[in-house]
C-alpha cells in the first residue's frame, strides 16, 4: 500500500513507564499499518496497552523508539509546539467522559478547537451550526454539559472531534461510560463519520458489541498485536 | 494567531466557584484598602498641609539649608532680597518683607514635665500681614521692641507656663505671653512668635534665618528665582511658600509612605498565599479539562496564560473591592499630631486617580505573583497524567 493512503504507518514502536526507578515495559515492538478511511477496534484485556496506543498514534504521548507516522507525518520528530498544533488540524478526540467544559456551553465547547485556526466568529458559528445539526442537537446549543444526557455529551464531543475536519478521530472506550441505547447511537454516529466523511477512526473499547460495528479487528495482548 | 484559551472560560469559571473568589478577593481587597488608604491619608495631609501656603509668598533660605533652623541669610544679602522689583508694597510704602529669626528653645511639657524644643521664629512687622491665614485666638499680637510672646494653639496647650499672661524664660531672659494664636493646621501651629529684633538681641544673631516676601504677582516667581539664585554673591534659595511647606511635609509624608508600604507588603504575602492556594485547587480540580485543551491543541503557553489571566481577575476584584472600600474613607475626616511640627492637623483621606491606579496595579501584581506557581504547574502537567485525573 502507498504511504499516501496509509493513515497511520507504525513500525517496530516500543514504549515503556518509568516509575520509582523501575521500567514498566507497556508497548514492545509494535508493527501496525491502518489505511485511510479505515475503523479499526482495538481490543484486549485492561492494562495490556491499549489507551497507550492510541494516546501514541493521537500524539499526546511519547514513544521511546520505533517508527511512527501519522497523516504521513513523523510526529516523533515534532518538537511540543509543532506537536500541538499538528493535533489542532489532524487528530479529533472521543472520550470515555466526554470530557467537555463544564462552563462552556454545547456550541463553546464544539467552537473550541476553532479557535486554534483563523478562523472568524462569523464562519465558527455556521461552522458548529452545521457539526450540532450532524449530531442532531440542534435544539440543545446554549445547554451546558451538566443540563445533557451522557449520550448527548458525547455526541457534542464528537461535533468537537470533527469540527476542523481532521483526518483521524481516536476514541478510548467512547461507548465505556453509556448505556446500551446510547451506545448504540454514539456507534451510528461514529459509522457515519467513517462512511459518509471518510474519516479514519481508531476506538478502543472492551464491548464486543462496539468493536463489531468497526471493518477492522485488532487485539493487544501485554503489549503485543497477537493476530 | 493569538491561541488564548477563551475569556469566557476563565471568567464563569471564577463565577462557578464565586464563594471562593469572593473570598480570596476579599483577603486582598483588605489589603488594597491597607495600600489605598495610606496613601489617600498622606495626600490628605500633605494636601492640607501645603495649602495652608500663599500662592504669592516666597521664602528665601541658605542656599542647601534644608531647614530654617540652619539657614543663615547675611544681612547684606537680606537687603538685596528686599529691593527687588517683584517685591510688592505695603501699607505705608515699605515693601512686604519680614526678614526672620529663628532657633530652638526648650519648654517643660505639661503631662511629663520634659524639656522639649520648640521652634521659635521672630518675625518683622510684615510678618502677619504676609500670613493671612494666621487668627489671634485671645490676648493680642507682641509690641514690636518689646519681650513679649505669642503662642501658637498646639504649643499653648501642650506646654507649661504658656497662658496669656505668664512668663516664659529663654535666651536668657523673661518673656511676657500676650497672645495666643492659631494658622490652619500649618507648622506656625507649633511655634512660638517674638518680635524678629528682640530674638535676634536675646540669642546674639546678626543675621537673618530667613526672609519672607510677598510678590506682586506669583507669575514673577521665575524671574526673581532666577536672579537672586543666579547672583553668585547670594548663595540663596527661593521657594514658594508651598513648595516650602511641601518640603517641611516631606519627612512626615516619607514616614507615612514607607509605613504603608511595608504593611501592605507583609499584609499581601497573606493574600498572595490566599490565591495562590485559590488557585492551586482550581488547576486541581480542572486537571482532566486541562489535559483535554492540551489535546485540542492548546499549547502550554495558553494554559500558562489562562491560569495566569484567572490569577489576575482574581486579583482585580479584589482590587476593585479594595479601592471602592477605602473611596469611602473620603467621608471621613480626621485630626491628629503633625509629628514634625506637634501641631494638630485636620486632614481628610483624599482620593486620587493615581492612588487607584497604583491600587489596582498592586492587586494585580498581587494576583500574578499569587498565581505564578499554580499556573506553571497547570502548564507542566503531562497531557495523558492530566487526562487520567478524569
Ligand atoms: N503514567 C504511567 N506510569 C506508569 N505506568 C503506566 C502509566 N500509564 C500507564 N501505565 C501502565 O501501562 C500499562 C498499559 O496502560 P493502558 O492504559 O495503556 O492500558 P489499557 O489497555 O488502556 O487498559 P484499560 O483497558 O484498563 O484502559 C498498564 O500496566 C499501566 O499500569
Ligand atoms: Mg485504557
Amino acid at each position: 500500500m502507498p504511504q499516501s493512503e496509509l493513515a497511520v504507518s507504525i513500525h517496530h514502536l516500543v514504549k515503556s513507564y518509568h516509575r520509582g526507578g523501575q521500567v514498566v515495559p507497556v508497548l514492545s515492538d509494535i508493527t501496525l499499518d491502518i489505511a485511510a478511511g479505515e475503523f479499526v477496534a482495538l481490543m484486549g484485556p485492561s492494562g495490556s496497552g491499549k489507551s497507550t496506543l492510541l494516546n501514541l498514534i493521537a500524539g499526546i504521548d511519547r514513544p521511546d523508539s520505533g517508527e511512527l507516522r501519522v497523516c504521513g507525518t513523523d510526529i516523533m520528530a515534532l518538537n511540543e509546539a509543532e506537536l500541538a498544533d499538528w493535533r489542532a488540524g489532524h487528530v479529533g478526540f472521543i472520550f470515555q467522559f466526554y470530557n467537555l467544559m463544564p462552563v462552556l456551553t454545547a456550541f463553546e465547547n464544539v467552537e473550541l478547537p476553532l479557535l486554534l485556526t483563523g478562523l472568524g466568529a462569523r464562519d465558527r458559528r455556521e461552522r458548529v451550526g452545521v457539526a450540532l445539526n450532524m449530531v442532531g442537537l440542534s435544539d440543545r446549543v446554549d445547554h451546558y454539559p451538566s443540563e445533557l444526557s451522557g449520550g448527548q455529551q458525547q455526541r457534542v464531543a464528537i461535533a468537537r472531534a470533527i469540527i476542523t475536519d481532521p483526518e483521524i478521530l481516536v476514541a478510548d472506550e467512547p461507548t465505556g461510560d453509556l448505556d446500551r441505547v446510547s451506545a448504540e447511537d454514539i456507534l451510528g454516529l461514529m459509522e457515519r463519520m467513517n462512511q459518509e466523511l471518510g474519516k479514519t477512526i481508531i476506538m478502543v473499547t472492551h464491548d464486543p458489541h462496539a468493536a463489531q460495528r468497526a471493518r477492522l479487528l485488532k487485539h493487544l495482548d501485554k503489549g503485543v498485536l497477537v493476530d | 494567531m493569538i491561541r488564548a484559551i477563551p475569556f469566557s472560560y476563565t471568567l464563569r469559571n471564577l463565577w462557578t466557584r464565586r464563594l471562593t473568589t469572593l473570598l480570596t478577593a476579599g483577603g486582598m481587597a483588605l489589603v488594597v484598602f491597607v495600600f489605598a488608604a495610606v496613601q489617600m491619608l498622606d495626600t490628605g495631609l500633605r494636601q492640607s498641609l501645603i495649602a495652608t501656603g500663599q500662592p504669592d509668598n516666597v521664602h528665601v533660605t541658605r542656599r542647601g539649608a534644608g531647614a530654617e533652623i540652619s539657614s543663615i541669610v547675611e544681612r547684606a544679602q537680606a537687603a538685596v532680597v528686599e529691593t527687588q522689583p517683584e517685591i510688592a508694597i505695603g501699607a505705608g510704602g515699605l515693601g512686604l518683607v519680614s526678614k526672620e529669626v529663628v532657633v530652638l528653645i526648650t519648654l517643660p511639657k505639661r503631662d511629663s514635665g520634659v524639656a522639649t524644643n520648640v521652634t521659635a521664629r521672630g518675625v518683622g512687622t510684615a510678618g502677619f500681614a504676609l500670613r493671612p491665614q494666621l487668627r489671634v485666638l485671645e490676648g493680642r499680637a507682641f509690641q514690636p521692641g518689646a519681650s513679649e510672646v505669642m503662642i501658637g494653639a498646639s504649643i499653648a496647650r501642650r506646654f507649661d507656663g504658656a497662658a496669656v499672661g505668664s512668663q516664659l524664660r529663654f535666651g536668657g531672659r523673661e518673656w511676657q505671653v500676650v497672645g495666643h494664636f492659631e494658622a490652619k493646621g500649618s507648622a506656625y501651629d507649633s511655634e512660638v512668635w517674638a518680635d524678629a529684633e528682640q530674638l535676634q538681641q536675646a540669642f546674639r544673631r546678626n543675621a537673618w534665618s530667613s526672609v519672607v516676601a510677598r510678590l506682586v504677582d506669583p507669575a514673577l516667581l521665575p524671574a526673581l528665582k532666577a536672579r537672586l539664585e543666579g547672583d553668585p554673591r547670594l548663595t540663596l534659595d527661593v521657594k514658594s511658600e508651598r513648595e516650602f511647606f511641601e518640603e517641611q511635609s516631606k519627612a512626615l509624608s516619607n514616614f507615612i509612605s514607607y509605613l504603608g508600604l511595608t504593611l501592605s507588603v507583609i499584609f499581601s504575602v497573606g493574600a498572595m498565599i490566599g490565591a495562590a492556594i485559590t488557585m492551586y485547587a482550581a488547576v486541581a480540580t480542572r486537571t482532566a479539562e486541562i489535559g483535554t485543551l492540551r489535546a485540542l491543541g492548546f499549547r502550554r503557553s495558553s494554559i500558562l496564560a489562562g491560569f495566569l489571566l484567572e490569577a489576575v481577575l482574581l486579583g482585580l476584584v479584589g482590587g476593585i473591592c479594595g479601592v471602592a472600600l477605602a473611596s469611602l474613607m473620603q467621608f471621613i475626616q480626621i485630626s491628629t499630631l503633625n509629628w514634625q511640627s506637634f501641631s494638630e492637623l485636620a486632614f481628610s483621606f483624599t482620593l486620587t486617580p493615581r492612588i487607584v491606579a497604583t491600587s489596582l496595579l498592586f492587586a494585580v501584581l498581587m494576583g500574578l505573583v499569587g498565581g505564578f506557581l499554580p499556573a506553571v504547574r497547570a502548564a507542566r502537567l503531562g497531557i495523558v497524567d492530566a487526562l487520567r485525573a478524569a
